[in-house]
């Protein structure tokens, strides 16, 4: 199998390059998808026979939901390559991608209580989904803090990966709660082996939403690390030619 | 992959999989505090402590919902093998009704219902826009398909 694609993500001069071709598909992408999958699920698709226009929010709820797990998944990745081979701009990443994930699980809890309380009758219930869920907006916040309490940058990455590696642990719990235990949020609409438990024109903006969040957040991400890639090797004399060509640029 | 890369790999790997066994235990052991709710069969097993407030959920029997003044309503609760009886005073939430999923708060009496101080409504994962629900309704199959959703609660 040839690696080089792997090894050469290591150079910060080659992520910064070949970001720059893919961000604005991705950015473009996103704003076409989110805008048609918000139209489309807010104001076109059917309303719920029992929930009425209520459940509307799932369109915001289940791809920020999907989007905080992935992203914490996306965290563990990096975390092992970096610590595995030692690779800086897997911290890059690991460090820049948190406070997305910390927003995506906001929206995710906030979204859920709005629609808890004309629905279940309340605003917050400690069951196991809701209670995990609230673990790994804490976990979020733990990498967040620990990778701005250390101020040796070697020793902060070290200690980041460690416990976002760690931390995946309550991926599965999240994932599986409402099968393992009983709890009032509803098992999964959506399984790979099963039809939808929802009809075609229900899910397909709901899949739009998702497929946007995803590039929204791989557009936002992307944009983050260059100017993390820039900030860290300003020493570098690449960066100080693109800083030079940007900010002429704008005279 | 150079040797050392390897044993790196092996040290991550191997304090995830211990992290893993750990909580798994731990959460394993914690199974009853988890949960939110009894089932109506825990109740009538004398599994569900007695005496401190506790929370039943179950499917709302169809027919057996008793309204009487002042918002004060009976109604009973089934797992499908035992019911329980439910007596709460107050609003409902809005998708209370014959046949939802519901959870209650509240105590278990000396006469072995549970007098509940809340009611939440229980949703589940099925969504459909109304005309198929009640195009479901005339053919009939509507209730094939909440014998289905009992047949799921057991």
């Amino acid at each position: 199998m040839n690696w080089t694609w792997f090894h050469k993500l290591g150079s910060p001069k080659w992520f910064y390059e070949i970001s720059g071709r893919w961000l604005p598909w991705l950015g473009w992408a996103a704003l076409v998808l989110i805008s048609v999958g918000l139209v489309w699920g807010l104001a076109f698709a059917p309303e719920d026979y029992q929930q009425g226009n209520s459940f509307r929010i799932i369109y915001i709820h289940v791809p920020s939901a999907f989007l905080a797990q992935s992203v914490y998944v996306m965290l563990a990745v990096a975390g092992l390559v970096g610590l595995v081979w030692k690779m800086k701009l897997a911290d890059v990443a690991l460090q820049q991608a948190a406070p997305i994930g910390a927003w995506m699980t906001c929206i995710a809890l906030l979204t859920g209580a709005v629609w808890g309380k004309p629905t279940w009758g309340s605003w917050w219930v400690w069951d196991a989904r809701l209670t995990s869920m609230l673990i790994l907006l804490f976990l979020y916040f733990g990498v967040i803090a620990l990778g701005h309490a250390i101020t040796n940058r070697d020793s902060a990455a070290k200690a980041c990966a460690v416990l976002a590696i760690v931390g995946v642990v309550n991926i599965p719990i999240i994932k599986y709660s409402v099968e393992w235990w009983n709890t009032l949020h509803q098992p999964a609409t959506f399984k790979v082996t099963e039809k939808p438990a929802m009809p075609v024109e229900m899910w397909l903006p709901l899949l739009v939403m998702v497929l946007g969040f995803y590039c929204f957040f791989a557009a936002v991400l992307l944009m983050r690390m260059r100017l993390e890639v820039l900030r860290r090797e300003s020493r570098a004399s690449w960066v100080r030619s693109e800083v030079r060509a940007l900010t002429e640029g704008e005279r | 992959m150079n040797p050392v890369r390897k044993k790196r790999l092996f040290i991550v790997l191997a304090i995830l999989a211990g992290v893993g066994i750990a909580v798994a235990l731990a959460l394993s052991a914690l199974q009853q505090n988890i949960n939110l709710f009894y089932t109506p069969t825990q109740i009538a097993n004398g599994e569900a402590p007695e005496g401190t407030r506790i929370r039943a959920g179950g499917l709302v029997e169809n027919g057996s919902v008793k309204r009487g003044e002042n918002l004060a309503v009976e109604f009973r609760v089934t797992d499908g093998a035992e019911t329980i009886t439910i007596r709460y005073q107050g609003i409902l939430p809005d998708l209370f009704r014959e046949g939802q999923g519901i959870v209650a708060l509240g105590r278990v009496g000396a006469d072995g219902a549970l007098v509940a101080d809340e009611v939440l409504a229980k949703h589940d994962e099925n969504y459909m826009p109304p005309e198929v629900s009640q195009a479901l309704e005339q053919s009939g199959m509507m209730k094939h398909y909440e014998e289905g959703k009992q047949e799921y609660a057991k």
